[in-house]
């Protein structure tokens, strides 16, 4: 009894702000782009008050969504983004955990807390900082300029090259740390054994290595791979008015054309591209669990 | 018997403190405890032995209150404990864990649950020291439970579980974690304690040696049912069937047939063209019932010739022998393939042993030495 | 065995490079006399100056505090009730939901909660400023909390709370004698993680704020998205300080106890 007086209060929140405010979100993709009602919300621009309270519930918004290529070239780009930009972090973050986990055992927490420091600085900073690095008289063309390898600048900022720097950059911490607990866990002796019935180095890495940190890849991946399929900051600060992702697309939908309906039904298809991974995610980080008892 | 000694057991005006009627507990289809009944007397140190996941834990989670009988009553001094919920119950517990509060240092520790009496001040301070006494911590009361040894965890843990004075501690393998020279030392000093404070102990264990040792009467349990309940020599002796003959010490067992031959003796045929063992066993058997002897190693006779008075020898060959310095066993097979172990005390230095590997020997054992258990 | 490979040793050392160069940039150009942040002009500190002079931001600053104090301990309250009854509760009503609205918020696009927040906080006529924003980052920090606080709980010796009530303590008491303090380091680190949260979050809280309320998030955004500027650059050197120090400290002091607490444990076992 006591226990459920408890639980109602964390309860009661999150039915209230978390599952009723994503039942608005689906009923309103579901209903008309309303210009006729008046204004629900007085602050509001007048003429794209919500249909909130209309209840012809209909999947035009769905329908429209495939209907202008915007939408699904945005989700295409989107997931080949995430796709990419996650097999990069694996690529840069696996000889980092790697040479973490065979450090000297007194290095390793300071190496850990290395990792850890960017996880707690601003993300906004993060991204921003590289702006001033990637600009066309940014600090990475000076380099190159003065080492000769190109005689002009290179255009970065503002393109898909400059959206992968940054998501390999902010999202690098999130792969190194399941991959590293992985590989800290492996038993050193089992390279040894290897090595012993006569495997090489490299194919003692390849047969024994890669299988028992699988993982920690597999986790590193999902924790990269869903939030920047729903990513905003780094394409819009980084990336230029070609780069299409989802998150940018429902942000302008909602801010700057003002098409909640269409905004809403963007999030809805959003969410479901997002629950194959997330499903996925869950069963391997519940493998893992049910390994480590 | 003298009248002096402690065996409220046989006396039958004599009420259990604790007294379960009927116990059963179910975890879903699981069955931990089966319709259990027992009694345990005052003062009595009381010895819980099983295999684990034997139904022991849950029997003593009853008893704290952490769990409540699916059926059936448990009384503590005559009263149902059932709907008592473990803070109130005069029941205290010292776990395997030992689950000292590694935030509060050993004084803390022993005080809290006399605080939670809202005893006042300086009769905790007396109790705290008095416990600190009986355990031998007064130089660590102000460390916390990381600065001290295991040994020495083990007695704060004792000491906090006793200083509420409760009707009954209850002891959870309290000595599993320890050392074993450690743990020996120990049990003496638990019995020591048991005897001093007057307490009512159940101790939970799964070393037989340490149920011997310690307990008044030992319960051997199986899957949730009590197999036997006596004394420790009655049950080593006297074991009521071949479990807890197999379960308690080593044991050498004999498959037959029984045929009453006098009071309380019986001919065990055993293989044909061997003459029947005799035995002497209280447990009474019918003719021609398939039965078991059951007989210690150590109370095996082995000799290079056959002896004159045995009530039974059989010869066989020495397949292997364990030396374990004070002991030695002998493992003999007959020649019907049966393996019989036999033990004996090295009293001497050997220089040379009188038997060796593949040396055919005598054994030999008297009436009374063994038990028969029905199958 | 001691030693690194070379392999290993350069990975470590392009990692880190990787990771911190832009940081070190951003910090030097912060003291950079120009107002073109891409070269340098000679040593300064004014820009640091203007950044005290500028209202807006201090505004926001102040803003993004209230908000990240309130969010983050109503967010520990909530998070910690529920980590436990998840860990300990055993079986209540809609459980299954409930701990699918604890974890989904962790791998809902930030869009998605902003948006749905907002659409209900108009349904219900609610004006946006701090208030809302409050609601928003609690609801969201309060999962990241219950997963530091379970994972906590979930390696917690269950015999200490028995021990607890077994020595007189009613489960209330309980939970405050002996539980809390022994889990307070996870408490204390699910807040800070909280606050971090709300101090960092760009998205959530530009849909749930309103004109009279704007965190220095979004401050900065704005800022940033017209282009480099040396006041920005003056802004993150603080903040990332702030972070930098606070972490060390704290790493430092786990450092500190862990070794004492294993030499105290060593020489216990030699008495």
């Amino acid at each position: 009894m006591r226990s459920f007086v408890l639980i109602a209060i964390p309860y009661a929140w999150l039915l209230a702000l978390f599952l009723v405010p994503f039942a608005i979100v689906l009923k309103i993709s579901l209903s008309d782009y309303a210009i006729s009602i008046p204004p629900y919300v007085p602050q509001f621009d007048p003429e794209t008050g919500i249909g909130a309270l209309i209840d012809a519930l209909d999947f035009e918004n769905f329908i429209w969504l495939t209907e202008d290529d915007l939408y699904w070239k945005a989700y295409l780009s989107s997931l080949k983004i995430a796709v990419i930009s996650t097999f990069f972090t694996l690529l840069a973050g696996y000889p980092i955990a790697y040479a973490m986990a065979r450090a000297p055992a007194e290095w390793r927490p300071t190496l850990m807390m290395l990792v850890i420091l960017p996880f707690w600085t601003s993300f906004l900073i993060r991204v921003y900082a590289w702006m001033g690095i990637l600009s066309n008289e940014g600090f990475l063309n000076q380099f190159l300029l003065w080492t000769g390898l190109i005689s002009e600048p290179l255009t970065i900022l503002n393109t898909n090259t400059a959206v992968y720097i940054g998501i390999v950059y902010t999202y690098l911490p999130f792969m190194i740390l399941p991959v590293y607990s992985a590989l800290e866990r492996l038993d050193g002796s089992l390279i040894e054994a290897a090595e012993d019935l006569g495997c090489s180095r490299l194919s003692a890495f390849w047969l024994v290595t890669i299988p028992l940190s699988k993982t920690g890849i597999i986790a590193g991946s999902f924790l990269v791979f869903i939030p920047v399929l729903g990513e905003f900051v780094i394409p819009s600060l980084l990336g230029g008015s070609d780069t299409l992702m989802i998150g940018k697309v429902l942000w302008e939908e909602f801010f700057s054309n003002r098409d909640w309906p269409v905004a809403s039904a963007v999030a809805v298809v959003l969410l479901l591209l997002l629950v194959i991974p997330i499903v996925l995610f869950q069963r391997n980080q519940q493998k893992q669990q049910e390994a480590e008892q | 018997m003298t009248a002096s000694e402690f065996e409220p057991w046989n006396d039958p005006e004599a009420k259990p403190l604790i007294h379960f009627q009927n116990v059963t507990k179910r975890y879903g289809e699981f069955t931990a405890i089966d319709d259990l009944t027992i009694g345990i007397y005052e003062k009595e140190f009381y010895a819980l032995l099983g295999p684990s996941g034997c139904g022991k834990t849950t029997l003593m989670r009853m008893l704290a209150g952490f769990e409540t009988p699916s059926e059936g009553t448990i009384r503590l001094a005559g009263q149902d404990i059932a709907p008592v919920p473990p803070n109130k119950r005069a029941v205290n517990m010292m776990f395997q864990s030992y689950a000292l509060f590694p935030h509060l240092s050993v004084w803390e520790n022993i005080a809290f649950g006399l605080k939670r009496e809202k005893m006042p001040k300086h009769d905790i301070n007396d109790r705290v020291d008095e416990m600190l006494r009986l355990t031998r911590l007064e130089k660590f009361a102000r460390r916390k439970p990381h600065q001290i040894s295991g040994g020495q965890r083990q007695r704060v843990a004792l000491a906090r579980s006793l200083a509420k004075h409760p009707k009954l501690l209850l002891l959870d393998e309290p000595l599993g974690a320890l050392d074993k020279k450690l743990r020996q030392e120990t049990q003496f000093e638990l019995m020591d304690i048991q005897e001093k404070t007057g307490t009512t102990f159940v101790i939970v264990t799964h070393d037989q040696e340490e149920a011997m040792t310690v307990a008044s009467r030992v319960a051997v349990m199986d899957h949730g049912k009590i197999i036997q309940v006596a004394t420790p020599d009655r049950i080593y002796e006297n074991p009521n069937s071949v479990y807890v003959a197999d379960f308690i010490g080593d044991v050498n067992l004999i498959a037959g047939t029984a045929k009453p031959n006098g009071s309380d003796t019986y001919a065990l045929s055993w293989h044909e063209g061997h003459a029947p063992l005799t035995v002497q066993s209280p447990n009474p058997l019918s003719d021609g019932q398939n039965c078991q002897l059951a007989i210690r190693p150590e109370k095996v006779s082995i000799s290079t010739e056959k002896p004159e008075q045995a009530d039974n020898a059989v010869q066989g060959r020495i397949l292997d022998i364990a030396y374990l310095g004070n002991l030695s066993t002998y493992h003999v097979e007959l020649p019907t393939g049966t393996m019989i172990k036999a033990q004996t005390a090295n009293t001497r230095r050997i220089a040379r042993r009188a038997y060796t590997w593949e040396d055919t020997v005598w054994l030999s054992w008297t009436a009374t030495a063994g038990v028969l258990l029905a199958n | 065995m001691n030693r690194m490979s070379w392999f290993n040793a350069v990975s470590l050392t392009l990692g880190f490079a990787f990771l911190y160069i832009p940081m070190v940039i951003l910090i030097i150009f912060s003291f950079n006399e120009s107002k073109l942040v891409t070269v340098w002009a000679g040593f300064s500190t004014k820009w640091y100056g203007e950044l005290m002079q500028n209202e807006a931001f201090l505004n926001a600053a102040w803003v993004t505090i209230k908000v990240a104090v309130f969010s983050s301990t109503i967010a520990t309250v909530l998070g910690t009730i529920a980590a436990y009854v998840m860990v300990r509760g055993g079986r209540f009503m809609g459980r299954t939901l409930f701990s699918g609205m604890i974890y989904a918020p962790l791998v809902m696009p930030e869009v998605i909660t902003g948006l749905s927040l907002l659409l209900l906080f108009i349904g219900i006529g609610l004006d946006r400023g701090v208030l809302t924003i409050v609601l928003a980052h609690t609801t969201f920090s309060m999962c990241y909390v219950s997963v530091v606080v379970s994972s906590r709980l979930v390696t917690f010796d269950r015999s200490l709370e028995e021990a607890a009530l077994d020595l007189g303590c009613s489960p209330a008491e309980a939970f405050r004698l002996v539980t809390l303090p022994i889990i307070a380091p996870a408490v204390i680190s699910g807040w800070l993680l909280a606050f971090t949260l709300s101090l960092d979050d760009l998205v959530i809280a530009s849909f749930t704020s309103g004109p009279s309320a704007t965190t220095l998030p979004i401050k900065i955004f704005s800022a940033v998205r017209l282009g480099v500027s040396p006041e920005i650059n003056a802004l993150s050197t603080i903040m990332i300080s702030i972070v930098t120090v606070g972490v060390i400290t704290a790493s430092l002091v786990t450092k500190h106890q862990m070794t004492r607490q294993k030499r105290e444990e060593q020489a216990a076992e030699r008495t």
